[in-house]
């Protein structure tokens, strides 16, 4: 027991080691935005993940407590900064938190009346309404300009004015810490526990007395407050907030990240979060149409892995505990041709149709990865083909193969564990 | 005033009737699947597309009956490879596989069409005006769009509540376990209402191309109204989307046209408000602003009071 | 040039190692505007304006003894949070010339960027080209050193526009209509306070904001307008709002004159002539392809050819141009791209045009001045638009110093 409460504080003494190491390793300005961006987003996508892989509710607006909570945050920055108040910047968050928190209060009132089919829908109403509600409301958010705001304008404590951006990384860096702290510490207490109970069976859950309105309505609350705060951190981020943060799009963007991360471990929407604020940055430079990618990678997963990136890799830990990765390694070497196969030939049909598609003005020459190639020959469609057709032939017979191999060793490892 | 009213009514009926079109489709998956087909405006956008494409081949005609037909095919292919592989994850992975679904349509229809809007034009034998009145005309095209709408509900209503195949869907749809043990292939009924769903939204598609602008967001802008259309009227219940349909088609016209406000109506007892009073902007805002939230507090409200909505007899 | 976006692994890696050498060959700008959306055909079409520009310059020789112009695009989507996304794409990449003109809201967002980013980081500036943009607060109460704008303001277009109808007796009733944002403000409210001092006898039957790039089907607005039985209507629509209101008004009949600021963008005048009004819709611009020039002639006529495409959309932003010839003439006169150097030779250029208009840039607002045209659409034009077969005729010509307004600009200007 001492051992593993040692683990945790390790692993947590890890993280924040990590955060605080990175900018040093990558240092561009690029780098550093990104990284800023994956802080608010990885507490924006576990504040979700408290609704849908805890509680097990499915919710199509959750970017109403995240943009509200930007809102207010540069409101407060903007009275606080002409006011001259005497409060540091890093406590704006909290007003973020606050704001979403009171939000979620009303409206999860609201809203968690009902569970399942319904209670999305009833989200996706709120979220739709409060968008069509920023052309009214000109004064609270700002019209079409939005609301810009200054994160220099606040008390300034040890010289720090948060101006430029590695000093907005380690405010974010340090709220993400400790949102993650509080989050994983609320999955650890009782009440955490009867969310999950509320998701797996909730006629099981009131018959043992608890009442899963409020149940739902608490962690609809909790996960409203950390919203908040990532749309606070946002704020100061970005220094303008408009209509659009609300909207169906952020709403729609950090279902995917918690989705694709993994909704049933705590670990998943974190995964999820970095992957898609990368591949959103990056991915964009390589090729224009990554938002396609995404978008498959989604189904995919929703199809194949549902269970998420994060479920994939957790998955294996077991394993790795008990030292049987080996095992696995010749069937996971046979299964890799194939996915790679897939894969290029995924890529190699977007990538050129793509190409022909949108940048015809720029000719038929065009080249992915390191090779270039003409993308009108048919040599190349019929590559796309072949390797679709030896891809799936290959996969299919492989796959078996791979769920024996992983099973086996699965069982080893529990009966060693439990020896 | 009497020409806005009679023009508005006819333009929210237009309206309406489309988004019939739209939820008749989207009602019969629901009520059958329990699966809000999340895609289902991404087919309405793809039929509009398919109907450009086969328009600039061989003219608007052939693309009224081929277009619904091609993304019939496509929507009962995606049910049986797709839908139906996610349907043991459960309700939520359904839910998501069509979120993703509208998702990856959106970009590949970007991709292929571009992002601007497509020149999808009004066929030549109906772009004439239909007729004047008080010195506004009114296009003959939209009376083609009314009169299909119209077409379709008495087709639909007719086999649901006619013939066989409509009796096995509608028994389906209350109780599928029954239906399949009397040995009726109930996976294929469910890919064939899918299929034609989807057809449906396909030719609303082509029906609204050439009248509203055909280009990627036009998924986007219809597809909540879509979901609120559904709820308000009711699981189960064709009637109810028709109503429903045209209730929202109704209010959103009418709203446009008032410009009165909060203010307004306070004036006339004597009470000045201004953008600088308390609580300004609400007491400023006119009708027709407030016109796109509307639908959505009817959604919530309905929601919570009455989850059958107008006329369903399922519980949400 | 073409809109360089893709930077392969390897190209990335190589770049990096020479990192100097890539950063003296080439200029960047950025092009940042709406490429998706309702303003996208707008955006795109200006897009292939700065690739034209930038394709001349550089077959002239480039700037600075050789060196080469380069365009870049990136998409803001139109919304003013979007734009600071790619801003900071844009100076992460190395680019340190803005440009951006499709939304006042978004040119807004990213003068203030700008002016933040070049306080918190002096020796990194950046700097804003704005070609048409015009709400005037711009170059008023929020006018920043690091910002420039090439088109006359919205309260400039206004003064000339109303200046033009003072003598039109047969305007008796108006409807203004606007896009609801900060420009569609402006325009709304000089409309209504100069309409009121230069024609009092003039009845403003109505005054209506609907939402920006939203709206499909505007026959209800056309509605509203017929029964409010105006003869004029005023309105600085663009992008889709302009054109899907005139395609409106030809379905349902409307007979009003126009004054518009943007009836020529993409797709306008396709809408126009289907609404038959001869000569009876209105703009003002800086210029139209019917202005007699025998140097600006030529020029249209070769990007009508090398980018006009299926649908004829022709040469359009005489601005732009004045805008690339001023940055190229600023840089060689700097004799240096550093932004502060390239500022301070644009802040007080005079200009001779492609048209031999005379046009100077004002160093208290960094606002450039030149003649404006009121022109009217219709048939017995020389050069025609969009394959219509009516083009622009010029009914009124506004001298530079005539356009000049006051400004409450009080500008920061750094040593």
């Amino acid at each position: 027991m001492i051992a593993d409460r040692h683990r945790h504080l390790l692993l947590w003494a890890a993280a924040a080691l990590v955060m605080v190491a990175l900018p040093l390793v990558f240092s561009s300005g690029a780098s550093i935005t990104m990284m800023s961006l994956m802080g608010f987003a990885i507490i924006f996508a576990l504040s979700y993940n408290m609704l849908l892989g805890q509680t097990g509710m499915l919710s199509f607006g959750h970017a109403v407590y995240y943009g509200l909570g930007g809102f207010l945050t540069a409101h407060a920055l903007n009275v606080i900064g002409s006011g001259k108040w005497p409060v540091p910047l890093p406590v704006l968050p909290l007003v973020g938190g606050l704001a979403g928190l009171s939000f979620a209060i009303i409206f999860g009132w609201v809203s968690t009346k009902r569970a399942g089919t319904a209670f999305a829908m009833i989200s996706l109403g709120i979220g739709e309404l409060v968008a069509a509600c920023s052309l009214i409301l000109r004064g609270f958010f700002g019209g079409e300009g939005g609301i810009s705001t200054s994160r220099t304008s606040t008390l300034r404590l040890f010289g720090i004015s948060f101006g430029p951006q590695i000093q907005v990384y380690y405010l974010i860096a340090a709220w993400c810490l400790l949102c993650m702290a509080a989050m994983y510490a609320f999955t650890r207490t009782p009440l955490g526990r009867m969310c999950n109970a509320v998701r797996e069976n909730p006629e099981r859950a009131e018959f043992i007395g608890y009442s899963t309105q409020m149940v739902r309505f608490i962690a609809f609350c909790a996960s409203g407050f950390f919203a908040g705060v990532a749309g606070g951190l946002a704020a100061i981020h970005y220094e303008i907030v408009t209509s659009s943060i609300v909207g169906a799009v952020p709403s729609g963007y950090v279902l995917l990240m918690a989705y694709i991360g993994g909704v049933a471990f705590f670990i998943g929407p974190i995964i999820g979060a970095v992957l898609m604020t990368a591949l959103q940055i990056s991915l964009s430079d390589y090729t224009g149409a990554w938002s396609l990618y995404v978008g498959l990678m989604f189904v995919v997963v929703v199809m194949y892995a549902p269970w998420g990136l994060g479920g994939l890799l957790l998955m294996h830990q077991p394993l790795l505990a008990a030292g049987l990765l080996k095992r696995i390694g010749p069937a996971y070497a046979r299964a890799a041709p194939p996915v790679v196969m897939l894969a290029a030939a995924v890529v190699l049909l977007v990538e050129t149709a793509h190409h022909l598609l949108v940048k015809a003005v720029e000719g038929s020459a065009m080249r992915v990865f390191w090779v270039s190639y003409d993308a009108k020959s048919p040599l190349v469609w019929g590559l796309i083909v072949l390797l679709f057709g030896a891809g799936i032939w290959a996969l299919r017979r492989v796959m078996p193969g791979v769920s024996d191999a992983y099973h086996a060793a699965a069982q080893e490892a529990q009966r060693l564990r439990s020896r | 005033m009497l020409e806005l009213i009679i023009f508005s009514s006819l333009n929210g009926l237009l309206y309406g009737m489309l988004l019939f079109l739209l939820a008749s489709g989207l009602t019969l998956i629901f009520s059958m699947m329990g699966v809000l087909n999340f895609a289902h405006a991404s087919f309405y956008m793809l039929g509009a597309y398919f109907g450009f494409q086969i328009s600039v081949y061989v003219g608007y005609w052939p693309g009224l009956v081929l277009a619904p037909l091609l993304v019939g095919v496509i929507g009962a292919l995606v049910e049986r490879y797709g839908l139906r592989r996610v349907h043991k994850h459960g309700h939520v992975a359904e839910l998501l596989f069509t979120f993703g679904l509208a998702f990856i349509i959106e970009e590949l229809v970007q991709m292929i069409w571009g992002r601007i809007p497509v020149d999808y034009r009004v066929p030549e034998l109906l772009n004439f005006s239909a007729f004047t009145l008080f010195a506004t005309t009114y296009p003959a095209f939209r009376m083609f769009m009314l009169l299909m709408s119209v077409a379709v509900f008495i087709g639909l209503l007719l086999l649901l509540t006619r013939t066989r195949v409509g009796l096995i869907i509608r028994a389906a749809l209350a109780h599928p376990n029954m239906v399949g043990a009397l040995g009726h292939n109930v996976p294929l009924v469910f890919m064939l209402v899918f299929g034609v769903g989807c057809g449906l939204a396909a030719l609303a598609g082509v029906i609204a191309g050439p009248a509203l602008v055909t280009q990627p967001a036009m998924a986007a802008s219809l597809g909540p109204i879509l979901f609120v259309v559904v709820v308000v009227g009711g699981l189960g219940s064709l009637q109810g989307a028709f109503v429903a349909s045209l209730l929202i088609g109704m209010i959103q016209t009418f709203a446009v046209a008032l410009n009165v406000s909060l203010a307004d109506v306070l004036a006339r007892f004597g009470f000045t408000v201004t953008r600088e009073s308390m609580g300004g902007d609400l007491w400023m805002a006119t009708v027709a602003q407030v016109a796109p939230i509307i639908p959505y507090l009817l959604l919530v409200l309905i929601l919570i009071f009455r989850p059958k909505g107008l006329m369903g007899d399922r519980d949400t | 040039m073409k809109h360089v976006r893709r930077i392969h692994a390897w190209a990335a890696a190589f770049a990096l190692t020479m990192a100097s050498v890539a950063v003296q060959a080439q200029i960047k700008i950025a092009y940042i505007d709406p490429l998706s959306g309702g303003a996208a055909t707008i955006g795109e079409h200006g897009l292939k304006h700065l690739n034209f520009l930038v394709e001349g310059i550089n077959a002239r020789g480039g700037v600075l003894g050789g060196q080469k112009l380069e365009a870049v695009a990136y998409d803001n989507k139109g919304s003013p949070q979007e734009s600071l996304v790619q801003v900071q794409k844009a100076i992460d990449a190395g680019v340190r010339f803005m440009t951006q003109g499709n939304g006042s809201g978004a040119a807004i967002a990213i003068s203030e960027f700008v002016s933040k980013y070049n306080e918190r980081n002096p020796g990194k500036e950046v700097l804003f080209f704005n070609y048409a943009a015009v709400d005037p607060v711009l170059t008023n109460d929020k006018c920043s050193f690091w910002h420039f704008r090439w088109d006359a303001n919205s309260d400039i277009k206004m003064a000339a526009l109303t200046n033009f109808m003072t003598d039109k007796k047969d305007i008796k009733k108006v409807y203004i209509i606007g896009q609801d944002y900060s420009f569609g403000h402006a325009v709304r409210g000089a409309a209504n306070s100069m309409l009121k001092a230069k024609r009092p006898d003039v009845q403003i039957v109505g005054d209506e904001l609907h939402p920006l790039l939203k709206i499909t089907d505007f026959a209800p607005y056309i509605a509203k307008i017929k029964a409010s039985g105006a003869d004029s209507v005023i309105t600085g629509n663009w992008g889709n709002d302009m054109s899907l209101l005139l395609k409106a008004a030809a379905d349902s009949g409307l007979q009003v004159n126009w004054y518009t600021y943007y009836a020529g963008g993409a797709g306008g005048p396709t809408a126009i002539k289907q609404t038959g009004l001869d000569h009876r819709v209105y703009q003002i611009s800086e210029w139209h392809t019917n202005v007699p020039s025998s140097e600006m002639e030529a020029f249209a006529d070769s990007f009508l050819k090398k980018y006009g495409g299926a649908s004829g959309q022709g040469w359009w932003y005489l601005r732009m141009k004045n805008q690339m010839d001023m940055f190229a003439d600023a840089l060689n006169k700097a004799k240096s791209a550093e932004p502060k150097k390239v500022a301070a030779a644009l802040a007080d250029m005079k200009y001779k045009n492609s048209i031999g208009g005379e046009t100077f840039m004002r160093a208290s607002d960094h606002s450039l001045f030149q003649d404006m045209y009121i022109s009217s659409f219709g048939a017995g034009t020389k050069y025609d638009e969009e394959k219509t077969g009516w083009g622009w005729k010029t009914v009124g010509v506004i001298k530079a110093q005539d356009t000049v307004i006051p400004t409450t600009c009080k500008m920061n200007v750094p040593s």
